[in-house]
Order: C-alpha cells, then structure tokens, then sequence
C-alpha cells in the first residue's frame, strides 16, 4: 500500500486497480501510482499536493478540482517533441514512465524567485500594467516589454515538432449526446429506442459521472443503463471524447483521444470528429463553485465535490484533518465520505443558520460539529493548510476559534455548464431560488430548419439533483455567499481568490468596479478574470456576483461573459491533422518542373503554384543568375515556363458581346488569328487582371489571365454570365493545366524553333500579335506572337503531356546558341525595363487604368462594360490622382520597393505628407542601372522633376521623374 | 458553419465547399446612372438582422451561383433557389411567410419569374 503514497487509503478507489502499480517522474522525483489514477490522484497520494504556483503572484497551488474545470495543477508533460505545457493533472490519465514537471516556477516549486511578486501584491494590483509602463514611451520597448514578455505565460512552449500523428473524421448523427453521467445515459437510451442513429460522447474514460459518488445505488442505476445502450445497434458510446464546441446548423466539433501519453501504441494519438448533428442533447452537468474567504487558494483547500472524488474514485486522501464549508447541503456528502474512509472531519462550517436537511442530520447523527451561521475568517499555513480560523458569517471576520487541520472541502454551490448551450445562441436565465444561471429552453439556439438544434438535460439543465434519475432526496436551499463573513474587511478581500490561475480576487474585481469598468466584459479583460487556460470555469459566476454586489444591482443585470469554443483546449495537432508539411497545401506543378529542379531553380509560390524564380550555376548568386538569364535573352534567346498562365476558352454566340463587357477594351472585333491585349476590371472600376486574348474561331475566344487570376477570372466570368446575363449564350472552360505553355524569346527565338521545324513562323506568315495553329517538333501546337519582355518571342503552346518533350527539344536544338532557361525574376525585369506594367506591382486593388496611362486599352466606342461607370466618379476623374511614371535614381541606388515620395508640409498627424511611391524596381542588366516605376501625383506632367524618398536611417533616396519605357521605346525588337 | 442545399446538384453543400456572394437580387447600375443610383448600387446593402436573400456559389462542387434565402438571426434557411431569376421564387415566399406571417416582399411575389435558367446556360 504504501508502494503508491502514503495517502493512499487502505480501500476504497471505484476507479484504481491496486495490482497494476505505475512509476512515474515529478519534477525528477521517482513516484508510483496505480492504473486507473489520474496524474493529480497519484501525484495526492504521494503526499504531493503543491502541483505549481499561479500566473502573476507565483502561489504554491494544489489542484482545486477533480476534473476539467482544474485552474491550478498544471503540469509539463512528456519530452522533446511530445513536451506538452500546460496538461491539467486532473483529467490526465496516468501512464507508467510518464515525465511530468512543475510550471512557472524557478529555481525550484518549493523555492521559487518569482514569489516575491507575492509579496509585492499591494502594488500589482488590476491593471497594474496599463498603470504603470505608460511613461517614458521608448521605455515599454525596450525596458519593460522584454522583461514582462520573458516571465509572462505559464508553461514554455516545445521547440521540437509533434512527432504523433492526428486525424479527422466526419460523421452525420441524429442525436449526439454529450455527458455520459446519469441524464445523458438516460438520454441516450430514450433517442435510442426511438430508433435514431444516437452518439453518446463522455469526457472522462468513465461513465455515470457523479452518480456512483454521490448517491447509494448510484453505480447500479449507471450499469443498467449502460447494458441497455450496449445492446442498441443504433447507439454509439464513445469515452474519453470530449465536445469542444457547437457551431451553426449542428456543428458539432468533438475530439477522441486515442493515445494521449501512449506514444507506442501505433495509432494516431488523438481523432476530431466533425460531426453534423440533427440534434444535441447537452447533459454537461454542473460545477461546483468556490467560496471567496481569505486565504481559500492555499493547498489544501479544494471543492467539497473533489475531495469527495479522491477519497471515492481513487483511495486517496488529500489530508487526514478535514474541515468542510459550505453554503448548501450538498457539501455534507463529502463529511459523510470522509468520515467513511476512516479521515477525521474536524468540523462543518454553514454560513446557512440553520441546517436542518436530511444530510446535515445524517452528518450530526455521526456526531461531528455543525458551525452553522459560520465562517472562515482566514487560513494558516502557506505551502499547506495548518489550521482554519473561524468566525461568524454575518461579522467582519472576528476570530472566534482555530481548529487545526490540513484539508479545507468547500462549496459555494453548483453551476450548470452551459457552454454547448451557448456556443451558438442559446440564451440562460438567472434563478435566484438556484443562484445560478441555466438555460432558457424558450429560447434555444436555431439550426437550419429554425428549431432547436439542441436541449439541455439533468443539472446542466438546472436540474442540479436530477431526482427523477438519481433517486436522490431534497434538499434544503443553499444561501448565496459571494464574500465570506459577509462584511469581511477590505484586506481580507486582498486574499480572496475569484480566479486562481490568473491571481484575480474580490479586491481586484472591486478595484475595477470602481475605477468604472460596468460592464462585465470589460472587467474580464481590465482584471483577466475567466482569462486563463480554464477559462473561468471555476471563477466565472462568482466574478460577476461580486461586481453585481460593487455596482449595486442584480446579478442578471450584469450577465455572463460570452461562452466560446472550445471549452478544454484542442490540440494544433488534432485541428492540423493530416494536413501538414506537404500535405498542407498540395502544390501546383508544370509538366516541366522535374526540368527545373533538376537544374538547381529556385522556386518561388505564385498562387498554389511554384514556378522558378532563376536557374542559378554553380556558387552563382541570384542576383547573379537573374542577370545573367536576361542578358542572355536579349543577346540570344531564353526559355520561360509559362504553362502557369491563365487559360479559360469562352465560346458561344454571344461571346464577343461578353468580352465586350468584361474587358475595357474591345474583343468582339478582333480577328480570328489575331491576339489582343486587354485589361480586365471590377464593377469599383479598379484593374484586377490582365492578359492576351486570342481568337480562336467565329465563336471562340482563348483569354490568358495572369498566373493567380485564371481560377478567380474564370469565377468573375460564371458570376456575370450566371447572375446578370444568363440569357446570353456563352459557355466557358478554364483549360489552364490542359496545356503546357513555353515562352521562347530572344533574337534567335525564331531561328531556334525553325530547326525544330515543322510550322512557317516568319515575320510575315506569323506577325507580331497573331497566332497560328501547327506542329512544332512533331508536337501539335499553338503559337502566338505575343511579347512580355520586348524582345521577338513565341509563345509555343502544346497538350500538357507533351510539354516536357517540347521543352527538352528545345535546349537540345539550340545548345549552340546558348539557349538559356530564365525565371520569373528575369521575367519582371525585362518587363519593367520595357515599361509594362505587373498586375499587383502596379495594381494594389485601388489603382484603374487611367492611373497606368493606358487609356489606350479602353474602347470609346463601347456604352458599357465592368467598371466602366465606376471609372466615371468623381474621386476616379479627379486629376491629383497618382499616376505611372518611370524614375531614376540619381545616385545609382536602387531604390527600395514600396517607398514613399514625401511632399511639402504635415498631415493631421504630424507626419510628412506624400506625392507618390514606387511600385516596381529593379537593378537593369540591360542597360547596367537601376530602374524604377511608380505612381506619383501629376506624375506625366512633372517630366524631370526629382523626388525624395526618405527611408530609414539612411540618407534619402532621390529619383528623376522620367518616361516609364527604359528600353527599346520603339519597339523594333518585338517586331522583327 | 453552415450547410446550404445546392438547388442545381442536390447537394447538402457545406460552408466550407461554397463561395460567398454577398446580397442577392441587386439591380445593376451602369453608364447613364445618377451617382446615388450608383453608389446604392455598389455599397449600399441592407444587411438586416432576420430574412437576407444572398448568393452562393458551389465552388468545390458543381460551380454554379444559387441563391439562398436565410434568417440572419436564427440561421433559419428558407430555401435554395436558382441564380436565373430577378427576385424570391412564391415558394420561398411562402416558406418565410410560414414562419413569419407578418413578412411582406418589398417585390412583385405574384410576378412570373423564371424558375430556371433560359435554354443556352444550362447544359
């Protein structure tokens, strides 16, 4: 027996198997406990009931509470990877070899630096921190914010990755019941022989909840129905399955452990079931509350309802010397079961002043002390309960007796979890006879057919004694008690804990009340009240009772906080699951790209694809590579990948007529065989996207959108044809992955694809903006005479399977004339040396293209199309709109991108006002300088003119005003 | 997180399978407007708090925009109809009106509307 702690009980234990002893580490220390302990039982039983020390005043703290509402004995759990900070010992099942360690506290739990904030707690009073680093401002960050952030949080965060495997699961349920006590068994039972398709989820590995603890025949009544559930077909029970939140139209978000802290066990650790619930039934039960006496956070001193767990479920007794307070008869359970495990009950403290209830009378039957009308003026002892001082309830704490003892059981009465109910709408009602919130069935929350999607059932429903179920008997009223003795001085308030984690009592709470914080949401976020891990499980009720009392009104009045998911922490790994590293987002390849990486490219994202930025030789640097691949471009010829590039075919009698009215040029007119260039914008009149249209047929149209665009482009096509005009006879099909595309540019592009052979691409059989239908290699194809770089340049398309072989060919063919493949980033700087603007370098959403001078692009003769009315605006015509321009930095730096150009004078805000920034800028290997474009205001008429850009510490950069086009302004290069 | 039936597919659609649209039913306002038609046009929305008219687009599925009728309050769904239509099919307007018998339709309910896309959209 005393194997597994010296406060293990001789018997007893509903959940432990005495024969199956676990070892496990705390702290470095060597401890056993038995299988069917929980991390906080065993650790009990060792005779460790210091588990840590609290957030902001480093208290030695021992668990308060039996289950998931535990605010105080939070541990460190596991190593390397499978470090997990924070684990509540109470719903921790333990597992032999497991390494657990204590929080926030250093050197040591039993001597820890930090406690001197204790010490300190007159001065670190709520909003202590918005007090007092206000002043002197560059102070906050660099002096206090460092030092605050590094002994803020509570456990340290793992630096290794997860190595355990997650996985989500979905499933469609008629009733999904959540509790597996005695109201959600019955529950369950009664939509199962209805015939439903039925889902019991318990948090716990048990079911029957408090029912076996708390009442004589309780287990029998669990058994019974539980071997009725067993036999339906239709009912699904799942343990150790806790429900974290319920969202719109059924949502039910459930996480199953499966192997928490078992890390052999070869299947994934935990599964989230993402269930669709035609209806929940919540039976969540209901929490004990706490009492707000001085000293009630020492260890020691835990709810009534938990002691009652360890000595019952687990055999353990957390102290030999046993002095219960309450306010209710509940509470008389735990003298009862004290009393039966052979612990001494010093005495019951009753604030009530009378207690004349069946259990209280069981209790004097046994001959123990009933102190009623009493209180707890304070607690002696810091690490540990030594003794409890007592005086009368309706004083201000005058000391009438101190009993020794090392266990204070105490319960200010029981709230419903009402959080599923919540969640999602579902609104409370304030008892009073109850002194608790619970739920309003007439006003439940909604699913898709406008009904209840949810109910509640046994004490979560407020039916806290589920008589009907339990067999129990009545009980007297409990007297709410929110400060005890009623007029308690202001420094015992100092010592009241409201909420244990973040170290919030009755005085802060007041504090903030005064100070003018009314509404109870922002007293939670002034104090931190309900802030910490448990998230005011334990604290909630009790919380706003006080502020309601501070600011002299009902409880009601000042209502709950706001109930949100989830109400245990889930795990990142169990919200990840399968999608993570490569499976997080699948990547978008060309057929090319086993080419490209088996050349060394650096990749870079656009959109879901990776395309190559460059093709870096040997130690080459990028930068180095980029300019390399352009001046090879322009001296001879490049490959560019441009199978990426938007395709979406438009067909139909009405198709011209469409484009018409998508692009702000005119499509309908361009000839079959020929390519144009458009710009496509939204109904706001701002650029969205750009490309090359070709006409294919009389009826057909092959629109190119840029890399990003095609899916969003083809979506804005299908949103106009399918809600404006859906008379119009247009189909369209986004093509983009059914071909691979190759840029082939430079002044021997053509030479380079006449040896492939195959099609007649001269000058005059295939002129600049037109395109052709052929063989190139074998391979059939497309060619379009279409230029992004400025040089000569086809544009070869052929069937997606076949791009690899086009491309090989290619560089086979001209290895003599050092054909070169060339990335992205070679890609925009000839494009910005020739002037052309990049749809979101240029554009950012708020730019039209009136702005880009590319009035040119937009039809005269047209009564309409997208954006056009909204490029009539006042704000769009307005001549002080910034506008492109190309600049030249003077002192041959490049600029940097996105800076601004500042102007004369101040803004409202004291800052320097602007003119102008720069949206594209590039070191040239062309022409061997920097270049540049931007928007500046009155840009085109301001020729010449230098700008300033300041930028940082640095001196300011400073930039000519010059034409947009550096390279080629003729455009003969093209057009050879 | 909501399910819509997609009136094309059949689909019980969830929210995460869909494209939200914003406000159904607005008539556009092109060259030639007044700037208040416009500009009511492009941002003015009701955004009421109980019946809303919206768009959806089946996105992951069969593509196609339909529209939904919902109550934003309750997430109470009316019903799905097709996108080829200028206001609330009578259908729907009977299935708010059973619920909410004192709504009334700031449109011609009683106007025929068609119920499904002219021949040339859908296949």
């Amino acid at each position: 027996m005393t194997q597994t702690g010296p406060f293990r009980l001789p018997r007893g234990g509903r959940l432990i198997d005495r024969a199956y002893q676990l070892p496990f580490r705390f702290d470095g220390r060597q401890m056993r406990g038995v299988a069917g302990d929980t991390l906080a039982s065993a650790l009990l039983a060792n005779g460790q009931l210091m588990m840590g020390r609290s957030f902001k005043y480093h208290r030695p703290r021992g668990p308060i509470a039996s289950g998931a509402e535990e605010p105080n004995a939070l541990l460190g759990l596991g190593q390397g990877g499978r470090f997990e900070p924070n684990q509540r010992a109470t719903t921790t099942p333990l597992v032999g070899g497991m390494v657990t360690a204590s929080q926030n506290a250093w050197p040591s739990l039993n001597a820890d630096i930090g406690a001197v904030n204790n010490w300190l707690y007159r001065f670190f009073p709520a909003g202590f921190y918005y007090k007092t680093f206000m002043h002197p401002r560059p102070f906050w960050k660099h002096v206090f914010e460092p030092i605050i952030r590094r002994s803020a949080g509570l456990g340290k965060a793992p630096t290794e990755a997860d190595p355990d495997k997650y996985e989500q699961a979905y499933a469609h349920v008629d009733v999904v019941v959540v509790g597996g006590g005695i109201a959600g068994l019955t529950a369950a039972r009664d939509a199962g022989r209805d015939g439903k398709s039925v889902w019991l989820v318990e948090q716990t590995p048990h079911f029957g909840g408090r029912t076996p603890t708390d009442h004589a025949d309780g287990q029998s009544r669990v058994d019974a129905l539980l071997a009725e559930l067993r036999g339906m077909e239709n009912v699904t029970l799942r343990r150790a399955t806790q429900a974290t939140g319920l969202y719109d139209h059924g949502y039910l978000l459930v996480r199953e452990s499966l192997a928490d802290h078992d890390p052999n066990a070869g299947i994934p650790r935990q599964r989230l079931w993402r269930i669709r619930a035609g209806h929940v039934v919540v039976a969540t039960g209901a929490l004990e509350r706490p009492l707000s006496f001085a000293g009630n956070d020492v260890p020691g001193v835990m709810l009534a309802s938990a002691l009652r767990d360890y000595i019952d479920l687990y055999g353990v007794a957390p102290g030999r010397r046993i002095v219960v307070v309450t306010n209710n008869d509940d509470a008389y359970r735990t003298a009862l079961a004290a009393l039966d495990a052979g612990l001494k009950v010093v005495a019951v403290i009753d604030a009530r002043s009378t207690a004349d209830g069946a259990l209280p009378a069981a209790v004097r039957a046994r001959g123990l002390r009933v102190l009623t009308g009493s209180a707890i003026a304070g607690i002696k002892g810091g690490h540990a309960v030594e003794a409890v001082k007592i005086c009368a309830h309706s004083g201000s704490g005058q000391v009438t007796e101190t009993v020794d003892a090392d266990c204070v059981a105490m319960s200010g009465g029981w709230s419903p979890v009402v959080h599923l109910w919540s969640h999602c709408g579902g609104k409370l009602n304030w008892s009073d006879a109850q002194t608790m919130f619970a739920p309003d069935p007439s006003r439940p929350p909604t699913g898709a057919d406008g009904n209840a999607m949810a109910s509640c059932a046994g004490a979560a429903a407020g039916d806290l004694l589920a008589a009907e179920l339990t067999g129990a008997q009545a009980e007297s009223a409990l007297m709410p008690v929110w400060v005890m003795p009623a007029h308690a001085t202001r420094k015992m308030k100092f010592k009241m804990w409201l909420d244990f984690q973040n170290d919030v009592k009755v005085s802060d709470v007041e504090l903030a009340a005064q100070e003018g914080y009314h509404s109870v949401e922002h007293t939670k976020r002034y104090t931190t009240l309900g802030m910490a891990t448990d998230q005011g499980k334990v604290s909630n009720i009790n919380g706003l009772a006080v502020l309601s009392k501070a600011l002299n009104q009902p409880i009601p009045a000042t209502g709950t906080t706001t109930f949100r998911p989830p109400y245990t922490p889930l795990t990142l790994g169990a919200i990840a699951a399968e999608a993570r590293g490569e499976t997080f987002l699948p990547l978008r390849k060309t057929p090319m790209h086993g080419w490209h990486e088996a050349q060394g490219a650096f990749f870079e994202p656009v959109g879901h694809w990776r395309r190559p930025y460059c093709y870096p030789k040997g130690g080459e640097s990028h930068g180095d590579a980029v300019a390399r691949e352009i001046r090879a471009v322009r001296a001879s010829v490049g490959t560019l990948d441009a199978s990426t590039l938007g395709k979406i075919i438009v067909k139909g009698p009405d198709a011209g007529k469409f484009l018409d009215m998508m692009y702000t040029g005119m499509m309908s007119s361009l000839p079959i065989g020929k390519c144009r260039y458009g710009l496509i914008c939204n109904e706001n009149g701002f650029l969205i996207d750009d490309g090359v249209a070709a006409r294919l047929s009389d009826d057909t149209w092959l629109v190119h959108t840029t890399t990003g665009g095609a899916e969003r482009m083809h979506g804005h096509f299908e949103d106009w044809l399918q809600c404006e005009w859906w008379d119009w006879k247009v189909w369209t099909a986004n093509v983009t992955e059914q071909w691979a595309q190759v840029a082939v540019v430079g002044p021997k592009a053509r030479m380079l694809l006449e040896r492939l052979g195959g099609m007649d691409l001269s000058a005059e059989a295939l002129p600049f903006m037109g395109w052709a239908e052929g063989q190139v290699a074998g391979i059939p194809a497309r060619v379009y005479r279409i230029s992004f770089s400025g040089e000569l340049s086809f544009e070869v398309a052929v069937p997606a399977n076949r791009g690899l072989e086009l491309w090989e060919k290619l560089h086979e063919a001209g290895r003599d004339l050092d054909v070169t493949p060339y990335g992205t980033e070679a890609m925009h700087v000839m494009r910005a040396e020739k002037g052309f603007i990049m749809i979101g370098d240029e554009t950012d959403g708020t730019v039209i293209p009136q702005d880009l001078g590319m009035s040119w692009a937009i039809s005269k003769k047209k009564s309409d199309y997208i954006g056009k009315r909204a490029q009539e605006r006042s704000h769009m015509t307005d001549p002080g709109r910034w506008k492109l321009v190309g600049l030249e930095s003077l002192d041959g730096r490049v600029l940097p991108d996105g800076v601004y150009a500042v102007d004369e004078g101040v803004n409202a805000n004291g800052q320097r006002k602007v003119q102008g920034r720069v949206t594209s800028t590039y070191l040239s290997p062309t022409l061997d300088r920097p270049i540049a474009m931007g928007l500046v205001r009155h840009g085109p008429q301001r020729m010449g003119e230098v700008l300033e850009f300041p930028a940082g510490g640095q001196d300011s950069y400073k930039a000519r005003i010059v034409d947009p086009v550096f390279y080629d302004k003729e455009g003969s290069r093209a057009n050879g | 997180m909501l399910t819509l039936t997609c009136p094309y597919c059949g689909i019980a659609a969830e929210e995460t399978e869909l494209q939200p649209g914003g406000e159904a039913h607005l008539k556009r306002f092109g060259p030639g407007s007044s700037d208040a038609e416009f500009e009511a046009y492009l941002f003015a929305r009701r955004n009421p708090k109980g019946v809303h008219f919206e768009r959806w687009r089946h996105a992951y599925g069969c593509g196609k925009w339909f529209m939904a009728a919902r109550d934003t309050a309750t997430l109470q769904v009316y019903g799905t109809y097709k996108a080829q239509t200028p206001f609330p099919t009578p259908e729907i307007v009977a299935a708010i009106q059973h619920r909410h018998p004192q709504w009334r339709p700031d449109f011609d309910a009683t106007s025929p509307t068609p119920t499904s896309a002219p021949e040339g959209l859908t296949q």
